[in-house]
């Protein structure tokens, strides 16, 4: 598989991190940072990532299926997260997440039939004292009311 | 950037940095006395160094509150193997989110801190594992580390000091097991995130099997302070056996939450009071977790005349725990609050201890199925059964975190359960949890 220069380098600096021998820690992070680039933990993906850290493809497939970052299918171009853990369900998060599945007619881990936007109901992703938090890929969005979620769903539609 | 205002009653110690401009850059912290402690800590004895921080009373604030101190001197000496400083900023304790205020807006301080823990226990490589999520705090401690390299603050030969020490930022990828800390040490070596059995303690055969120093984003913070104006006067802010400020995060049924630098003993009420401006709509207060969803729940009388500190709170038979503190007010209903911290915990459950795995699913069902109308009254005692059954039983404390404010809450709200009984509709749902 090729990369882009840029994942390149950053894989060149992962396998650099680590004591001799210890390349293996760099499967985690080169699979995220991949995943972002390529949308999805593929199976070529497994085998190059392990082909890298001089693992057996099985090794590093039994890594993916434990880390829920980590999908073996792609999400939307825009992954919305709605927290619903404790202080964001006392700051209303389960209705923001009810009102984001209406919204959007998805449920969670659902992705739109364009592909643009995908829907996850996620755990405590601590934002906590500016609760309720949405989270789109990695950007946080704070103390979110139906009416912030409206315009940035909008504004997640308009872009694409 | 600061998400809340400061509050009047806060001491500034670690978050003293956070509301100056540009308080992530290397030349703000070299400006207000950065690296000064490292420099030093540098001319320190390594001995010296620990009993300053056993001075000081530091105890570790990701949440167990073990002395810091006492915790750096387990760390063989004489080893042949390589030492490391592994910083834990794997955030993950719902309620907690104070360690991103303190990468995002004063990195340095996160560095140094790691940088004399290194020279405490020689260490020479350390690492940063960051929750997946909080991406943008990898790019901001990346580039403060790169300008640490850049005037000579990492890298060998740090300021001609001899020491050479080299720091690394590791990306998590969603997994609330890895803010433990064996669990963080078999994710940092590549694998699933199974807690290790104890003995041997990482601070013996910790990251790469070799004697580590793992402490919270928080813990490493306060040491540059402490070395910088001496242990003492970190442990005259706290309380006897609790030295310094806790960063305590305010989040629920309050007026004004937000992340707060609070003395330890600092008074529970007028925490809610008037830092947090009282609790949300005019409401009464109901109920608290004082350090995160795995605390025992307080009710309203017990949060009397309380202190936040971990002795006083562990008199209260609950922790101190992160800080995360979870205000409910009349209006919450109890049932669906243990409910969602349990399906929380039975969505983290690892599966490698069954006690864990299957009593997280299995409590989960059940508080499902009481908050449905559909519980019986010999679920309630049921509940509180199997939580029991967990506590002490698993490698780590995942199990006893699902437990503590399960028992908690069935115990001091036993009268919330029954009001769901017969099929009767959540007596607290009708006035929707909260206003948005």
């Amino acid at each position: 598989m090729t990369f882009s220069p840029d994942l390149e380098a950053r894989f060149e600096k992962l396998l650099k991190s680590y004591p001799p021998g210890r390349q293996r820690s760099a499967v985690v992070p080169m699979l995220l940072y991949a995943q972002d680039e390529v949308g999805a933990v593929t199976p070529e993906l497994v085998e190059e990532v392990a082909r890298r850290t001089g693992l057996a493809p099985l090794q590093v497939d039994e890594v993916v299926g434990y880390y829920s970052m980590l999908h073996r299918r792609p999400q939307g171009k825009y992954h919305v997260q709605v927290c619903t853990n404790i202080s964001c369900l006392l700051r209303g998060g389960m209705e923001l997440w009810e009102y984001a599945c209406e919204k959007t007619g998805l449920g969670h881990k659902q992705v739109s039939a364009d592909g643009q936007i995908s829907l996850e109901e996620v755990e405590c992703m601590g934002a906590c004292s500016w609760a309720p938090a949405v989270q789109v890929n990695y950007d946080f969005h704070h103390n979110v009311t139906p009416e912030k979620l409206d315009s940035l769903l909008d504004s997640l539609k308009r872009t694409h | 950037m600061l998400y809340n205002e400061p509050h009047p009653l806060e001491t500034k110690v670690l978050t003293r940095r956070c509301s100056l401009p540009d308080s992530e850059s290397i030349d703000t912290y070299l400006a207000t006395e950065g690296y000064q402690a490292f420099q030093k800590a540098a001319g320190m004895k390594p001995e010296q160094i620990i009993e300053e921080v056993k001075i000081s009373n530091l105890r570790g604030r990701g949440g167990a509150g073990f002395p810091t101190g006492m915790k750096w001197s387990f760390v063989p000496r004489n080893s042949p193997k390589p030492k490391y400083i592994v910083v834990n900023a794997d955030e993950s304790e719902p309620a907690t989110c104070k360690d991103r205020v303190l990468m995002e807006n004063d990195p340095h301080q996160l560095i140094e801190g790691a940088m004399i823990a290194a020279l405490a226990v020689d260490a020479h490589a350390g690492y940063i594992y960051i929750r997946g999520e909080y991406r943008y705090l990898i790019e901001i401690m990346d580039k403060a580390i790169a300008e640490a390299y850049a005037r000579g603050y990492l890298g060998k030969n740090i300021r001609g000091t001899g020491f050479d020490f080299d720091l690394y930022t590791h990306t998590g990828a969603g997994a609330y097991e890895c803010g433990e800390e064996s669990a963080l040490l078999e994710s940092l070596e590549g694998k699933r995130g199974i807690p290790r059995i104890r003995p041997p303690f990482p601070a013996v055969v910790g990251a790469f099997q070799c004697p580590t120093v793992l402490n919270n984003v928080e813990t490493y913070c306060a040491v540059p302070a402490i070395i910088r104006d001496g242990g003492a006067a970190f442990a005259a802010l706290g309380v006897p056996k609790a030295g310094g400020t806790k960063l305590t995060c305010l989040t629920g049924h309050v007026n004004r939450p937000g992340v707060y630098e609070l003395k330890l003993g600092f008074p529970v009420k007028t925490m809610l009071e008037e830092v947090g401006g009282g609790i949300l709509d005019g409401k009464k207060l109901k109920a608290m977790i004082p350090g995160g969803s795995s605390c025992p729940v307080l009710t309203a009388a017990e949060c009397e005349g309380l202190t936040m500190d971990y002795d006083a709170m562990a008199k209260a038979k609950t922790m101190l725990g992160s800080g995360g503190v979870i205000v409910m007010h009349e209006d919450t209903c109890m049932v669906k609050a243990a409910l969602r911290i349990m399906r929380f915990y039975a969505h983290e459950s690892c599966g490698w201890c069954i006690p864990c795995r299957e009593g997280t699913t299995w409590i989960r069902k059940l508080l499902q199925r009481f908050h449905d109308g559909m519980g019986q009254r010999s679920d309630i005692s049921l509940i509180g059964d199997l939580a029991k059954n967990m506590l002490g039983k698993t490698f780590c404390p995942l199990g006893d975190a699902a437990a503590l404010p399960t028992i908690s809450i069935v115990e001091k709200f036993y009268h919330e359960f029954e009001d769901h009984l017969n099929g009767k509709p959540c007596p607290y749902e009708t006035k929707r949890l909260v206003a948005v």
